[in-house]
């Protein structure tokens, strides 16, 4: 009973251990556990427990192999081996304890039997009695004895009869008989007890039934908690081959996974990626983590999250790997679906406030605009009323100091004004506000008059060129104001950011570009038809070249914003608005045209646009540039028609010492005052090509110089300054220019020839001699002006020359008397009722080219009379029409050349002005 | 006598220079004084007289344009008279109303009523005022002469 009790109690305890020792297992031998068929095989104790679930597949081979060579499979069965020891000696030392009880027992009975046999030797002689057990083995021998002694012992014999009779013994012999018989019971029972005893000792001799229930509980335990998660697991050997693998869903039998590797198994995405993992943990020999998407042809596209771990033999070497994986598909396309949002929600927010911030910046920018619009217009008024001033200024008398003062006033003021209808020009363009007019023009003149422009407040050892290919008409028809305006735009853009070198202009016709839309051009054919004139259309490709400091390409493609320059640096160094290629692209734009740009940094830029251009048919300028060479011939006329090349280079020195700030711009409506005249021309003189040109330069620069002395000499007064500036830079250049191109003079006929031969000097015997004969019949003046204060006094003045003249007091009027008589100079006020100063000068001149007044009677300019009149010779001269200009803006002096005038006097007339005028046309 | 004259002489020469530098004059003056000689002795005071006149047609045409009541403002006749008052001023010399209608001729290309209703009371306080200043002038002028004497060159400087 002891016995029995003390083995529930071990049994009890192992039941304990095992459960507590379950967590820590199940991580490690989870695999070996489930996907084994059966426990190992070399341990006693597993080989008698029988698993009977078979939902999983095991290498049987191989897994005692592997539980013996792994550290994991050792620490199980060392722990194994220690329960089953531990409970086998407890089952030794119960047994012992038995033997030990039974021994006892047997000793006692056997001393019982001596005793009894004593007795019976003593009281009876009847051993023979017992015959049966005297067969029987020494133990039965003993028990017999032993139970005779306890029979013996236990029981009295009492017997009735009188001692020592027949009877006596034989009543006692019968209750011997009897109690032997029932020792010999008592002890067949005993015998049967022992057996039994040593059958159930038999059975305690080995707790492997508790073992295999404790097993039994583990893998219960262990399939209820796996059985329905989505997770597969598995062990590798070093060459990633399947020793056993455990999965909730086998969808491939067994001889289809072990020994092979993943890449053997499965096709498709992500079969590589895990190998791959596998192997760099088995080589790195560190577990790790990592989610896989397989798309396999087996199970479709699922992702893992897979756990790999080395797995290493007692002598620490790597055998193999263990690895888990988990399918996590749902989470990953959740957690993907949410990423998905979060980064569409982020980009529609910053999307948002991108969009919240550029409607700012816009409104922003039109407030700006507005403003600035406002701004401008209000602050022009204002303005121009200072300039005025200044320069109405400037025609009184002034020291030098003041003089000089009041010149930077000016120039300052007038770049402001600049600046200023930059601004307006700009919203101008922008608000489609901005009307093109087509006048004719020369490119010549215009490519001229602009560099000439620039060479006049040239501060730089440049050199300025001009080449025109011989392909460009004389004559086109298009907005040249504008196309002024860009031209000068750009080569002060050009001067500003080139240091040395050259500067220059290059005109060629170009076939019509791609840009340029075919509807454009037939609308203009149209336009061209219903006009009635004979016009075809030419491309021509103004190229501005520099070789200054170029422009990095990463500032290209804000070059042609507003406010933007290549960097800020550069702003701060050369300073401007940023306005005007901005300007330039948009008039460019406006005229059907484009800018483009190429740069090299430190090499120069090239800025380039085109423009269409309308021309008069061939015949009609082959006849104009007849009249051109006349023209000429006669009136000594610059020529610019054909030349191909012009070029100013500044002599060094002369220009900084003196003329440096102070000289202005020819064209600028108000006049600057140049103060020694030879320097003046120094700097603009014309680079002859050879040495011919070069000793008429001296000659042309004295002739100059005398001219100018004289002037200077004669009048007491500043006002003339502006004048001789004109002289000296208007009408005397040209001449020069012409002069030194020999090369193409030569090739212009007489004319031209007969211009490189003359000097200065006989030149100026040759208008002497003009002169001589004009004042035998008196030179003809025409005053054009409606205000009769101003006729008033301009009368009078030319009264006090000793010149009459004859009244017109409108454009219309002009013209008649143009075309009535003929007249040696025309005073022409510019803004005037009816028809204005320009247009009747721009009629004038048609009159002169074309030899018709066709041109006045299209603008409504009735003149019946003239057509019986048969065209005077004088006709084909150009007249000298000189501006009266008011100084604002809108009669600036620019639009007075643009429209064929040849020079202006600024408002109020004085009897200076009117002299110098006199002297230099009437001759 | 002689001290008399010298007297108004000197008053001539300090009032012209004081118009002068006041700015009711400027050189286009003195070039019509230049202008003036033996042939045409009255011919500051003519040309004075058909600016004065040419001031009172213009502002009466301007002041007329700018009367709301008669319908809308023509601005651009008020630009064409300022543009002719201002030429004729320049003509003559009379800075401070050119100065006016430089502004005036501002505020009419900016259709700005106010300002070009403001600027025309200027302009015609100011013509006036030279008219009279002038017409002082023209008086001691005349006195210098009733004296015998000579109306002196005035070197504006």
């Amino acid at each position: 009973m002891v016995c029995e009790m003390e083995t529930d109690q071990i049994e009890e305890m192992e039941v304990e251990v095992l459960s507590s020792m379950w967590p820590e297992d199940v991580g490690t031998e989870a695999d070996k556990q489930f996907n084994v068929e059966k426990p190992a095989g070399d341990l006693d104790t597993l080989k008698e427990v029988e698993i009977k679930d078979k939902t999983t597949f095991a290498d049987l081979k191989r897994l005692p192999e592997l539980m013996n060579t792994t550290q994991q499979g050792s620490s199980q069965l060392t722990n194994l081996v220690k329960q089953w020891e531990y409970m086998q000696d407890n089952a030794a030392r119960l047994l012992r304890e038995e033997l030990k009880n039974l021994n006892r027992q047997r000793e006692e009975a056997e001393a019982k039997e001596l005793k009894i046999i004593e007795e019976y030797k003593f009281e009876s002689n009847e051993p023979e009695n017992l015959p049966v057990l005297d067969e029987t083995s020494d133990l039965f021998l003993k028990f017999r004895q032993k139970k005779r002694d306890a029979l013996l012992d236990s029981k009295k014999i009492e017997i009735d009869e009188v001692f020592d009779t027949v009877a006596y013994w034989k009543q006692k012999a019968l209750r011997l008989e009897k109690m032997l018989e029932a020792s010999t019971e008592r002890e067949r029972r005993l015998i049967e007890k022992l057996n039994e005893s040593l059958r159930t000792m038999e059975s305690h001799q080995a707790p492997v039934e508790e073992l295999t229930q404790s097993l039994k509980r583990a893998e219960g335990f262990l399939h209820f908690i796996l059985q329905s998660a989505p997770i597969v697991m598995g062990h590798q050997d070093k060459d990633l081959r399947y020793l056993f693998i455990y999965n909730k869903y086998p969808s491939l039998r067994e001889q289809d996974i072990l020994g092979k590797t993943d890449v053997e198994i499965f096709k498709g995405s992500g079969v590589k990626e895990s190998q791959d993992f596998k192997r760099e943990v088995l080589e790195k020999g560190k577990a790790s983590k990592r989610e896989i998407t397989f798309t396999t042809e087996l199970f479709g596209s699922k992702t893992f999250l897979i756990y790999v771990e080395p797995v290493y033999n007692k002598a620490r070497e790597k055998i193999g790997i263990n690895y888990m994986g988990m399918e996590v598909t749902d989470q990953v396309v959740k957690r993907e679906r949410m990423a998905k949002l979060r980064e569409d929600n982020a980009v529609r927010k910053a999307m948002e406030s991108e969009l919240n911030k550029t409607i700012h910046i816009t409104e922003e920018t039109m407030r700006a605009k507005q403003m600035l619009a406002t701004m401008s217009h209000e602050i022009r008024s204002p303005l121009s009323g200072v300039v005025g001033m200044a320069e109405i200024l400037s025609t009184t008398r002034l020291d030098k100091e003041q003089r000089q003062l009041l010149n930077v006033m000016i120039s300052s003021g007038d770049l402001v004004l600049q600046l200023i209808n930059d601004i307006l020009d700009l919203s101008k363009v922008e608000s489609g506000v901005m009307r093109l007019e087509a006048t004719k023009f020369r490119p010549r003149e215009v490519v001229k008059h602009v560099l000439q422009t620039a060479a006049a407040s040239l501060k730089k050892a440049l050199t300025l060129e001009g080449r025109i290919a011989d392909d460009v008409p004389i004559e086109v028809v298009g907005d040249v104001l504008r196309i002024r305006q860009i031209l000068t735009n750009l080569i002060s853009n050009a001067i500003k950011f080139t240091h040395e070198g050259k500067v220059g202009i290059k005109l060629q016709v170009i076939s019509e570009p791609s840009f340029a839309s075919h509807n454009a051009l037939t609308a203009d054919n149209e336009e061209q038809e219903q006009n009635g004139l004979t016009e075809t259309s030419v491309w021509i490709c103004c190229d501005v070249y520099d070789t200054g400091i170029g422009i990095p390409e990463n500032a290209l493609p804000c070059l042609f914003k507003k406010y933007m320059q290549a960097s800020a640096d550069h702003a701060r160094k050369y300073g401007g608005t940023g306005l005007g290629l901005a300007i330039c692209k948009q008039l460019v734009e406006l005229m059907g045209g484009q800018l483009t740009v190429t740069s090299q940094v430190n090499e120069g830029s090239t800025f380039t646009f085109i423009l269409p251009y309308k021309v008069a048919t061939s015949d009609d300028y082959s006849d104009d540039q007849d009249e051109f060479s006349d023209m000429a011939d006669h009136h000594s006329e610059p020529d610019d028609t054909t030349e191909g090349y012009f070029q100013f280079k500044p002599l060094l020195g002369s220009i900084y010492s003196n003329g440096g700030p102070v000289i202005g711009n020819n064209f600028l409506p108000h006049k600057v005052l140049v103060s020694s005249p030879i320097k003046l021309i120094n700097g603009f003189v014309t680079e002859p090509s050879n040495n011919i040109g070069q000793s008429e330069m001296v000659q042309v620069e004295n002739g100059s110089y005398m001219d100018e002395s004289r002037h200077e000499t004669s009048s007491d007064h500043c006002p003339e300054s502006a004048h001789q500036y004109q002289n000296g830079n208007g009408r005397c250049l040209p001449k020069e220019s012409e002069s030194c191109s020999s090369s193409q003079a030569s090739s212009e006929g007489v004319t031209l020839e007969m211009e490189t031969e003359l000097t200065v000097s006989s030149h100026r015997e040759e208008e002497k001699a003009e002169t001589d004969l004009k004042e035998t019949s008196k030179p003809k003046i025409l005053l054009v002006e409606d205000n009769k204060i101003n006729i008033m006094v301009a009368k009078s003045m030319m009264k006090q020359l000793g010149h009459t003249m004859d009244i017109a007091n409108n454009g219309v009027e002009a013209i008649k008397a143009v075309n009535h008589s003929s007249y040696d100079l025309v005073l022409m006020d510019v803004c005037m009722p009816v028809l204005d100063g320009l247009k009747a000068t721009r009629l004038i001149r048609s009159y002169e080219e074309s030899g018709n007044w066709n041109a006045a009677i299209e603008a409504g300019v009735d003149i019946k009379t003239m057509e019986n009149e048969k065209i005077r010779v004088h006709s084909t001269n150009r007249l000298p029409i000189i501006a009266m200009t008011a100084n604002t803006l809108a009669e600036s002096s620019e639009e007075c050349y643009a429209n064929g005038m040849d020079s202006f006097i600024s408002k109020p007339v004085t009897l200076q002005k009117l002299r110098e005028c006199l002297q230099q046309y009437l001759h | 006598m002689n001290a008399g004259i010298a007297q108004l002489q000197m008053q001539f020469r300090d009032y012209t220079i004081s118009l002068y530098q006041q700015g009711f004059l400027d050189d286009q003056f003195t070039e019509l004084k230049k202008l003036q000689d033996d042939g045409s002795p009255d011919f500051v005071a003519e040309v004075l007289l058909l600016f004065f006149e040419d001031c009172v047609k213009l502002i009466g045409n301007m002041a007329r344009a700018l009367d709301k009541s008669t319908g809308t403002v023509d601005f651009s006749q008020v630009g064409a008279s300022v543009h002719q008052l201002k030429g004729s001023s320049s003509s003559v010399g009379a800075k401070r109303v050119k100065g006016l209608c430089v502004t005036f001729k501002e505020y009419c290309e900016a259709q700005n009523y106010e300002g070009c209703v403001r600027c025309l009371q200027q302009v015609d306080i100011e013509y006036k005022t030279l008219k009279t200043k002038l017409q002082d002038m023209f008086n001691l002028e005349k006195q210098i002469v009733q004296a015998g004497g000579v109306v002196p060159q005035v070197d504006i400087d």
